[in-house]
């Protein structure tokens, strides 16, 4: 006899045999009945048809059937308030029971049927059960006020509850004072402004004295009340860190948080020089290393709360380093977890073991986990200077293993070591430059690109190297495009003889064959600057970098005191103060770390930290790539000159003519293709006509009848991963029909015909309307413009991001594959226009849960007006230039 | 606080929902199936995952994700617990928590929800007052029941409930008076290549199974108090006894329970104090109950571990290292074959029989199979998980048992990069690795004496050797 047999179904009708059953006169029947119903109720099938029946068996006195009744009341309430209604007197009736359960069990299941009309009812039982004689009823009366105040807030606050709820903090019982607190702490969430719990030292000894007595989740609640409270003096903290201490040793994992919480906050105040800081200090170790001895679960969040304590208070767990070592069947996001904890403890003490436990990690099986770890040996190396030379060998080792992703992560370490030890380690560059051919992510080939023009000197072939990686361009990520201007340009500087011909290709393809505003407008610099003043140009790109400092990614240090306060909670998890993410327009009050000094004043004012502070973004001070060079662009430039540049000043740079042969023969060289005016700013039509030339598309574009924007062609399939076949293209709208604008290029040196393409499935069922037209086959270095229509019927799936769009192309060498991104506006029909009642009424349609409101604060109405000015100051300032 | 409880199988079903607030859609469990793809193995789905409106915090146990929904801001590791409590009620009231034993007791199951949790804070959470608000099933009692019409819902405020100690019911009675502890340490370590342990430590329980009458108060001594100074307590001790006096002092739960967990590490503290207990090998006081499984080895037991480590001080090794394993494992570039030979034997073992043994190995994806010839025991290998499994039994200190033979990769494939690492499983009777020892045990408030009775085990927790 199990309760599988109330999941079985009969043939006519499973309802109207259950109705039957409900309304039998035998007590049996009706209960094993209201089990079917409750039984389809767990696997959330709708019986709420069943209501009338089901309340009808509720006047009973067997215990099991007005429990089984009293769930399904809870469910189902909601969608039936006018019969809810006739149940309300069998509840209030049970209020007045002998029996404490059943007294109990009424006021809490009243409390949880959320409809308007029975919270009026409520209130009369609720305030009896709130005096009740027996704590068990008042506990459970206590709970039921923060429910009732879900419902309907003002209700509660004139009915005066929230009065008596102060009052149970001074109950007898500890279990009400716990449930007395964890419904006021509820509500105050909701109403960050009211001072509900008012905490004093007296409440404060009343609620020490119960979280000794209370139940394990009471302890939860009362310690997380505890850590609300600002001692006022540094004695009073002390009295209640050594009241709360014996609580790091429970056995349940967030009581031991909670109370590390506590006393990770009243700590700020005690003194450093006492015997009982040093003493704390030493007790919060054991319980942070026992937490992850337990579920893997409790351990990530244990690990993403010790993160920030070890931030804050690095001499906690400096000696603990051994119990974040990996193991290898940790789950992934356990792993990670402990891979950076790792890094914030090594110290010169420990840091053979770290290395060593490293490079253990660099062989394992997790593609991700190895690349962190890889990572990790260059932070340690900078976080740690004596260890630096063992971590340059440890990862040299590691490049000797040929495997790929190791090989590339390592390079990328190596060039932000290089910046943190200049002129220390350059010796490993031969080493880099041997796997070279095998760096295809970007980020490891703009660190190779960064290391050869940084040391351009010191490696002889550096513009064979640098010119080996110009071939591929375009096809490049404009991390690498940035990163190779800016090399080749220093190398330049570095060894002008040789390789003038090399930064004039390089100038000439960023500032004209680029539609990266970053790409030319960089580029524009270089060549203003080498063309104006080359010895500032010297001295603006070679000079020396500031050294980059071991404090990497730490958490911005007030964001971390705010964390604090929030050990234990979802934020601490993400780390990020709940005003970044908690939902909706509460409010929230943020907490900060009481000041040292034994002071009187609050420090609990909600003014202490900015509201919505936008700190959370951790200063980077490896930056990257794309930044290196990146305050170049901000630099002030100078008049501008207004004709070709004959100052001869520059002759005097040496033996190098600069200006008279250096630039000029770069400008006017046989080897020029198309003249570039932008070298001679007299001539500013052509720059401006191509290089500006998609900003001027924008606004005439913004005009044409046509209507919608159409965003320049990007390079959807670089014609390096495509065996020589590239294609950029980008989306249209005219009149009603979509198209998909497409830019075949050859660059194999072969032939290509045959082209198909096909569509993945795809979040609006973006399809092709036609076939792919390529007419005559494609020759090499030749390209083909094709305008293919698309329609929006083919089969729908969702995608991640939602615009996504995976598209396979097919020729005569073989299938290609890429996925873009298509402009929203594009399904956007034209006809869209609505009058004001359907607008309104579509608006009603959309159901209510599928609302979200928020508040855009800090919007003055005028905000739109720099926005556009500035908008409009970019083809302003180009001409400047 | 929780806002609801969808219980889903391995195959992505929700088999179970409960909502104690409003009723949220299932749907919102997709947020959850979407990172579970992403995870590709199940063990690796993040626990807290965060949807535009709620957040998700799920635990995997005994292939049930148990999944909560969240709307405010409230502490994960509460939730976390809660529901490893849920899922350890499962197990007490039905023997299992699998999606079986839950379907086939929707209904009291249905119960035990809704008593645990009211509105999302935690009501009754202690197996005791559960029992008595809801009964366990028994196939007796469904026959009773089905008879006298009477339920399984107890209709009595339960007494443990509202007092001090909400652990134990009252007018307990037992005719035999009985109270047993179990002292299992397990073993954490790793090992590297060369055989030195990078990290060890102990991580042990004493398990209680106490069924006395009436309302008694126990004080458990040890002999090395001093070992435990990282320790996690049932609520019934009294933490200030016990740091006055290094003492447990407790109303025991009736039945079954986890009376303290500890932790003994390799490393000294901060004070630069070690942890080793001198008084010991002075003071010896007479055990006052019977100890059973005591009467074997104490001296041995007991002074060994911490003569060694006095030896290993200077090392700061705390930890002994029952077994040691021998082992190449090795792949030809350019051809499809290996080499496997390891071979485990004892060391540090106070010279107590380890038994149990067996070796687990996560083998390279690009092993096909695995020709190996053991000394002892029997080996599987799993050609889809690519686990090897050796299950070696006793190793007798005269005969080492190994396992060796040839290792076939898949052709073609590049030899593997990684080098697998070795779980080792055993267990030792009779014996505290840490060298804990009970010292009596003193029961109070009640007339009659009971019976009482230590034993000892020692376990591999997880025990990896690098390769």
């Amino acid at each position: 006899m199990t309760d599988s047999k109330y999941f079985t179904t009969t043939k006519k009708g499973e309802i109207f045999e259950l109705k039957a059953e409900l309304n039998s006169d035998k007590k049996e029947k009706k209960k094993e009945a209201v089990k079917k119903v409750i039984a389809s109720m767990t696997v959330g099938k709708d019986v709420s048809a069943l209501f009338p029946d089901v309340v009808n068996c509720m006047q009973t006195d067997n215990l099991e059937l007005k429990k089984l009744v009293y769930l399904y009341l809870m469910n189902y309430a909601k969608s039936q308030p006018d019969m809810a209604i006739m149940a309300v007197n069998t509840f209030v009736k049970d209020c007045e029971d002998p029996n404490p359960l059943i007294r109990a069990l009424a006021v809490r299941t009243m409390g949880c049927i959320r409809v308007d009309k029975i919270t009026e009812y409520l209130c009369e039982p609720l305030r009896k059960c709130l005096k009740d004689e027996d704590p068990y009823v008042r506990k459970t009366a206590a709970v039921c006020v923060a429910k009732l105040h879900d419902i309907n807030a003002q209700l509660v606050e004139d009915q005066g509850f929230l009065d008596t709820l102060k009052d149970l903090i001074s109950d007898s019982n500890p279990m009400v004072v716990a449930n007395a607190v964890a419904a006021l702490s509820e509500i105050a969430e909701s109403h960050p402004s009211s001072n509900l719990l008012d905490l004093n030292p007296q409440s404060i000894n009343k609620l020490l004295t119960a979280l000794n007595e209370c139940t394990e989740w009471g302890q939860i609640f009362i310690l997380d009340c505890l850590a609300n409270y600002t001692p006022k003096d540094d004695r009073e903290a002390q009295s209640i860190c050594e009241r709360v201490t014996p609580r790091l040793s429970h056995a349940n994992s967030a009581v031991v948080l909670s109370a590390v919480k506590v006393l990770m906050k009243f700590m700020e105040m005690l003194s450093k020089d006492l015997d009982y800081y040093g003493t704390l200090l030493k007790k919060l170790a054991p319980p942070l290393v026992t937490l992850l001895s337990a579920e893997p679960e409790l351990q990530y969040v244990a690990l993403r709360n010790i993160n920030l304590i070890v931030q804050k208070r690095p001499e906690i767990l400096k000696h603990e380093m051994k119990v974040f070592f990996v193991k290898y069947n940790d789950p992934i996001y356990v792993k990670l977890e402990k891979l950076d904890i790792m890094i914030r403890l090594a110290s010169q003490a420990n840091i053979a073991q770290v290395l060593a436990e490293l490079k253990e990690y660099a062989t394992e099986v997790d593609v991700d986990f190895v690349r962190k770890a890889v990572r990790a040996i260059g932070r340690c190396a900078i976080k740690v200077e004596q260890s630096a030379e063992r971590c340059v060998s440890t990862l040299l080792d590691l490049i000797q293993t040929k495997v790929n992703y190791v090989v590339q992560e390592a390079i990328v370490v190596i060039k932000d070591i290089f910046r943190k030890y200049p002129n220390k380690y350059e010796s490993v560059i031969a080493t880099l430059c041997e796997n070279l051919d095998s760096l295809d992510e970007p980020e490891a080939r703009a660190a190779m690109i960064w290391i050869v023009g940084e040391y351009a000197e010191r490696i002889d072939n550096a513009d064979e190297l640098l010119e080996s990686f110009l071939e591929g361009f375009h096809d490049e990520s404009t991390q690498v495009q940035l990163q190779l201007l800016t090399a080749i340009v220093k190398l330049f500087l570095k060894k002008p003889t040789e390789t003038q011909e090399l930064v004039q290709q390089v100038l000439s393809l960023a500032t004209q064959d680029s539609d990266n505003p970053d790409l030319r407008d960089r580029g524009y610099i270089y060549w203003r600057l080498l063309s104006t003043d080359p010895v500032a140009a010297k001295e603006v790109v070679l000079a020396e970098k500031p050294l980059i400092s071991e404090e990497t990614d730490l958490i911005e240090p007030t964001l971390l005191d705010e964390l604090i306060c929030y050990i234990g909670t979802l934020a601490s998890v993400y780390h990020k103060p709940p005003s970044a993410f908690v939902e909706g327009g509460r409010g929230v009050v943020h907490k900060s770390l009481p000041p040292r000094t034994a002071s009187n004043e609050s420090v609990e004012s909600p003014e202490t930290a900015p509201a919505g502070a936008p700190s959370n973004e951790q200063p980077d001070v490896i930056p990257t790539q794309g930044d290196l060079l990146g305050d170049l662009l901000n630099l002030d430039l100078g008049p501008p000159v207004s004709g070709p540049p004959l100052a001869t000043s520059s002759v005097q740079m040496g033996a190098v003519d600069l200006l008279g042969g250096g630039l000029d023969s770069l400008i006017g060289g046989p080897n020029f293709v198309a003249p570039p005016a932008a070298a001679v700013p007299a001539n500013l039509g052509a720059p401006m006509g191509s290089g500006l030339s998609d900003l001027f598309d924008l606004t005439s574009g913004v005009g044409t009848l046509s209507g919608s924007y159409v965003a320049p062609k990007a390079v959807w399939l670089p014609a390096m991963k495509a065996k020589g076949l590239e294609i950029s293209g980008t989306f249209t709208r005219q009149v009603g029909s979509i198209s998909m604008d497409l830019q075949l290029t050859n660059k194999a040196l072969q032939v290509m015909t045959d082209f198909a393409i096909q569509f993945n499935r795809n979040s609006f069922g973006l399809a092709p309307a036609a076939p792919l037209q390529v007419h005559a086959p494609l020759s090499p270095n030749q390209s083909v413009e094709i305008s293919l229509p698309l329609n929006t019927v083919g089969s729908v799936m969702k995608m991640e991001p939602l615009n996504n769009l995976q598209v396979a192309v097919k020729n005569n060498i073989d299938v290609f594959y890429f996925s873009t991104l298509y402009p929203l506006h594009i399904l956007f029909v034209e006809d869209g226009k609505m009058d004001r009642q359907m607008f309104l009424a579509t608006w009603k349609d959309i159901p209510n849960e599928n609302e979200a409101q928020f508040q855009i604060r800090d919007c003055p109405l005028n905000a739109a007006v720099p926005e556009v000015s500035s908008a409009r100051s970019v083809p302003t300032r180009v001409p400047g230039l | 606080m929780i806002h609801s409880l969808f219980l889903i199988n391995c195959s992505g079903d929700i088999f179970l929902e409960k909502h104690w607030k409003s009723v949220v859609s299932q749907s919102v469990c997709d947020y959850f199936f979407e990172a579970q793809e992403k995870a590709a193995d199940v063990e690796n789905v993040p626990p807290v995952i965060s949807t535009p409106h709620h957040y998700l915090i799920s635990i995997y146990r005994d292939k049930l994700f148990f999944v909560s929904v969240i709307q405010t801001e409230v502490p994960p590791l509460f939730v976390i617990e809660f529901l490893h409590r849920v899922a350890d009620t499962f197990q007490d009231y039905f023997g299992e928590c699998s999606e079986a034993a839950i379907k086939d007791n929707v209904v009291i199951v249905y119960e035990l929800l809704e008593e645990m949790l009211d509105n999302g804070f935690p009501l009754a959470t202690e197996s005791n007052i559960l029992k008595e608000l809801i009964k366990p099933p028994t196939i007796l009692r469904s026959v009773v029941n089905s008879i006298t019409g009477s339920s399984n819902v107890g209709d009595t405020l339960p007494t443990g409930q509202l007092s001090n100690i909400p652990w134990r019911r009252a007018g307990v009675k037992y005719t035999n008076n009985e109270a047993y502890f179990d002292v299992v340490e397990e073993i954490d370590a790793i090992i590297d290549k060369s055989g030195s342990t990078v990290f060890a430590e102990i991580q042990g329980v004493i398990d209680a199974c106490i069924k006395l009458s009436g309302m008694p108060d126990l004080s458990l001594s040890f002999m090395n108090p001093r070992l435990l100074d990282d320790v996690s307590f049932h609520p019934c001790i009294r933490f200030k006894r016990w740091e006055s006096e290094r003492v447990l002092s407790f109303i025991p739960p009736d039945g079954n329970f986890r009376l303290i967990s500890y932790r003994v590490s390799s490393q000294k503290y901060v004070d630069g104090s070690t942890r080793i207990c001198h008084h010991i090998s002075v003071c010896w006081v007479e055990l006052t109950f019977p100890c059973f499984m005591l009467t074997v080895g104490y001296l041995n037991s007991s002074l060994l571990p911490l003569a060694m480590a006095h030896e290993e001080t200077r090392k700061n090794c705390l930890v002994a290292i029952p077994v040691y394993v021998k082992h190449s494992i090795s792949f030809k570039e350019n051809s499809s074959c290996g080499r496997f030979d390891v071979t485990i034997g004892p060391k540090q073992n106070m010279g107590k029989t380890i038994e149990g043994v067996t070796v687990t190995v996560h083998m390279p994806k690009v092993v096909l199979n695995m020709n190996l010839t053991p000394t002892q025991g029997s080996y599987t290998f799993d050609p889809v998980t690519k686990v090897l499994t050796w299950d070696v039994g006793k190793i007798t200190p005269q005969k080492l048992p190994s396992l060796k033979g040839l290792v076939n990769l898949q052709s073609g494939a590049p030899k593997p990069e990684e080098n697998p690492s070795l779980n080792i499983q055993f267990k030792i009777q009779q014996l505290a690795i840490s060298g804990l020892k009970v010292n009596r045990l003193d029961m109070y408030g009640e007339k009659y004496k009971p019976f009482k009775g230590v034993k000892y085990v020692t376990k591999a927790g997880k025990f990896q050797v690098r390769t």
